[in-house]
């Protein structure tokens, strides 16, 4: 894709413009690189002074790609995803990605466009309350009722989009708004001032004390990462402090790539589908540091058996979810990277590990992740495995939510932090293949490799345009069991294998739907054909799509079922 | 717990649906909420009472609210000495014959005759909340025609009880 650089003719201050070109020109000072969205009635006007001062745009098949592809880019740049939708429909079609960017913390700015001020509340048109829809999904929210608080709004949208806890803000534009003409009266480049926002990044002194205290007292101590670690770029930090203090490490879905997948204290994801040695380690561990994670009930279980025998240490930029799901002993507000320096330069002893590490390890020989192989069927662990063999764990992976998104966290282990862009919180249907799109965009040299399933993948299966428009060269694996595994997974083990509306027993030819789009289409059928399909599709320039059909009635083991307890995992396999 | 929250917010359109949003999606139950100007140009204040199962529940509360960008400063001052005020009017039904009996029975509450008319009189009252449960019981015998509650508004006195040693010899 091509990237104009950023426009050179700055525009002086108070020389009239439109609300559009001061929409515009706010994006270029914000540094924006590109723009996903979708035009409409609404919109034109901004549409308009884009055609005339053109920010790189890509135009998704619908709003959900648009912005999932934003979050994509926005995870694997740590920068801010731009959106633009026009109103009502435009607007509404983009509230999944938006809670979904919530959820999972992740910048993004989105401007809807909004019918004129004057007919706002007769419902004209393409109306629809967007605020009020949005509201409780953003960070926060601005419906701009006049022309000249535009430039401020778009500064503190950007702020609070990408600072603190990072999270979505919509900006709605009533479309008379983005025609009025004013002078701009304030310096584009003045500070932002909002007295009711002011996060805290650096960490309480004393507090750093005790948690280093805490340290140095544990016997056995675990460190639980989340994407804290990631939004903050501490993981230089983190792995100073594994590797200093000798203390094993687990990591949330979203944290996964902090430290290196095969790092020698790495015990694995916790949780659900966590390994049993990382679910083991939180349920013995006499002191758990939980850096950027916020105790998900997907990576908690039953809250009452959680990490029974450990003191918390909670490191978290949000306040309010320190003791929010887990009681907390020394709870630290802070930025993660700020917080594991303070606590690096703390000087004390290192707690004497070895035998909590080794009994550890002896866990992980014992209770690995294990699947069956089938003499007949491919299965969806050998597909990911083979993957990463040929990718050599250096491809940015994407993924919807369910089986195949569980397997990836198993089975692909990462080498590189922000390679890793998953629907966590909300577990999006739709989400990896877009979001794909926008990590291409982001980072153009490397391999992208969005593993979706058959179900997910047709809900955002019309992005594929995008990949030969743009010539993104995006693989796209479909990990096609021919079912809603997750969901058939769950019916067979707690609803007595009543397989309710979960089959998809007509699938159309995705290899055709590739080229339907101009697209290189591979199908692998065989396991023996797999390796050499995978290996020529994965490592070609061009984008690609793969059906790679594996067995429908595989399992994501081992388990913790729901309001069970980390210690009680099911499906879990000694040697 | 009955909690009395004072949320000081920038004074914009929206922020109260902001405010209540966030409570009705942590399924808190809010008892009454009054809002108003403050001292300050630009800045509204909050008053809500709230009905809440714990500690933590109380405090996940106040740190929702923090998180708000449009909220300046959130107060949970149920513990601390406060002044709490509440006005209602209430439509009474008051024959002439009645009227003076039900006027003695309002003196003590320092209500106010606001507006009456051949069989009905309407009645001011300030207050605490409790106070003004307390009158509405009292003249519901005579028959209350129409009832409208302000919510209660509230801030912390001057001095506030400090928690002084013991100095009784007794004890």
């Amino acid at each position: 894709m091509e990237m104009t650089p950023k426009s050179q003719d700055e525009k002086q201050n108070n020389q009239p413009m439109d609300g559009s070109a001061v929409l515009i020109q706010g994006l270029k000072d914000q540094g924006v690189e590109v723009i996903f969205g979708y035009p409409g009635g609404a919109v034109l006007p901004i549409y308009d002074a884009l055609y005339k001062d053109p920010i790189p745009h890509v135009l998704a098949r619908h709003e959900q790609g648009a912005i999932h592809a934003a979050e994509g880019y926005a995870r694997v740049s740590g920068k801010p995803g731009v959106v633009i939708a026009t109103s009502g429909p435009g607007a509404t079609n983009l509230v999944t990605g938006i809670t979904d960017a919530m959820m999972d913390s992740l910048p993004l700015v989105v401007f809807t466009g909004q019918v004129a001020s004057t007919v706002i509340g007769t419902d004209a048109f393409q109306e629809a309350d967007i605020i009020g829809i949005t509201q409780p999904i953003t960070k926060h929210n601005y419906q701009v009722r006049d022309v000249a608080d535009l430039p401020r709004i778009i500064k503190e949208a950007f702020h609070i989009a990408s600072t603190g806890r990072r999270g979505p803000v919509v900006v709605d534009i009533p479309k008379n708004v983005a025609t009025e003409i004013f002078v701009t009266k304030e310096e584009r480049t003045s500070e932002v001032n909002l007295p009711g926002y002011q996060p805290t990044t650096t960490p309480n002194y004393l507090q750093i004390q005790k948690a280093a205290e805490a340290i140095r007292f544990a016997r056995k101590p675990l460190i639980l990462a989340g994407a804290g670690v990631l939004h903050g770029q501490a993981m230089e930090e983190l792995k100073t402090l594994v590797e200093t203090k000798r203390i094993p490490i687990t990591n949330t879905l979203l944290g996964l790539g902090c430290i290196a997948g095969n790092h020698e204290l790495f015990l694995g994801m916790a949780g659900m589908h966590g390994t049993y040695t990382a679910n083991m380690a939180i349920s013995e561990c006499d002191l758990l540091i939980n850096v950027g994670a916020r105790f998900d009930d997907r990576l908690t279980g039953n809250l009452e058996s959680f990490a029974p025998h450990a003191k918390v240490i909670h490191i978290d930029i949000d306040p309010a979810e320190i003791g929010k799901n887990v009681p907390t002993e020394i709870p630290i507000v802070a930025d993660s990277k700020e917080a594991l320096q303070a606590l690096l330069n703390q000087e004390f002893n290192v707690p004497d590990t070895e035998e909590w590490l080794a009994y550890l390890r002896g866990m992980q020989e014992e209770a690995p992740l294990w699947y069956n192989i089938d003499e007949h069927e491919f299965l969806p662990q050998e597909a990911i495995q083979m993957i990463h063999r040929i990718t050599e764990g250096d491809a940015i992976v994407t993924t919807d939510v369910g089986q195949h998104q569980m397997w990836a966290a198993q089975y692909y282990s990462l080498n590189n932090p922000d390679f890793w862009v998953t629907s966590g919180g909300l577990g999006t249907m739709g989400f990896g293949f877009p979001a794909a799109i926008g990590a291409q965009i982001a980072k153009p040299d490397e391999r992208v490799v969005a593993i979706v399933g058959d179900g997910g993948f047709q809900m955002t299966a019309q992005e594929l345009s995008l990949l030969q428009e743009m010539r993104i060269p995006v693989k796209v694996v479909i990990l096609n069991n021919g079912a809603l595994g997750m969901v058939r997974q769950w019916q067979e083990t707690f609803y007595d294998e009543r397989y309710s509306q979960s089959l998809i027993p007509v699938q159309p030819d995705f290899v055709k739907l590739a080229e339907a789009y101009d697209l290189k289409g591979y199908r692998i059928t065989k396991k023996e054909d797999a390796e050499q399909i995978f290996r020529e599709a994965l490592l070609s320039d061009e984008p690609v799509l793969i059906d790679c059909r594996v067995k429908m009635l595989e399992n994501v083991y081992p388990m913790v079922a729901p309001g069970k307890g980390l210690q009680e995992m099911i499906g879990v396999k000694s040697k | 717990m009955r909690r009395v929250i004072t949320v000081t917010v920038i004074n914009q359109s929206g922020v109260l649906n902001r405010v209540t949003g966030l409570l009705m999606k942590r399924q808190f139950n809010i008892e009454s909420i009054t809002v108003g100007h403050s001292e300050q140009p630009g800045m509204s204040k909050m008053t809500f009472i709230v009905h809440v199962e714990d500690e933590r529940k109380i405090e996940q509360l106040l740190k929702q609210l923090q998180k708000q960008i449009d909220v300046i400063k959130v107060n949970d001052i149920t513990d601390k000495a406060i002044v709490m005020r509440e006005l209602a009017l209430v439509k009474v039904v008051s024959p002439p014959h009645a009227r003076s009996e039900i006027n003695s029975i309002i003196e003590p509450f320092r209500a106010t005759v606001i507006d009456s008319g051949k069989n009905v009189v309407t009645y001011q009252v300030t207050g605490a909340p409790e106070k003004i449960e307390a009158f509405i019981d009292l003249v519901k015998p005579y028959g209350i025609k129409e009832l409208s509650r302000t919510g209660a508004t509230a801030f912390t006195r001057e001095i506030q009880k400090v928690n002084s040693p013991q100095l009784s010899i007794l004890k």
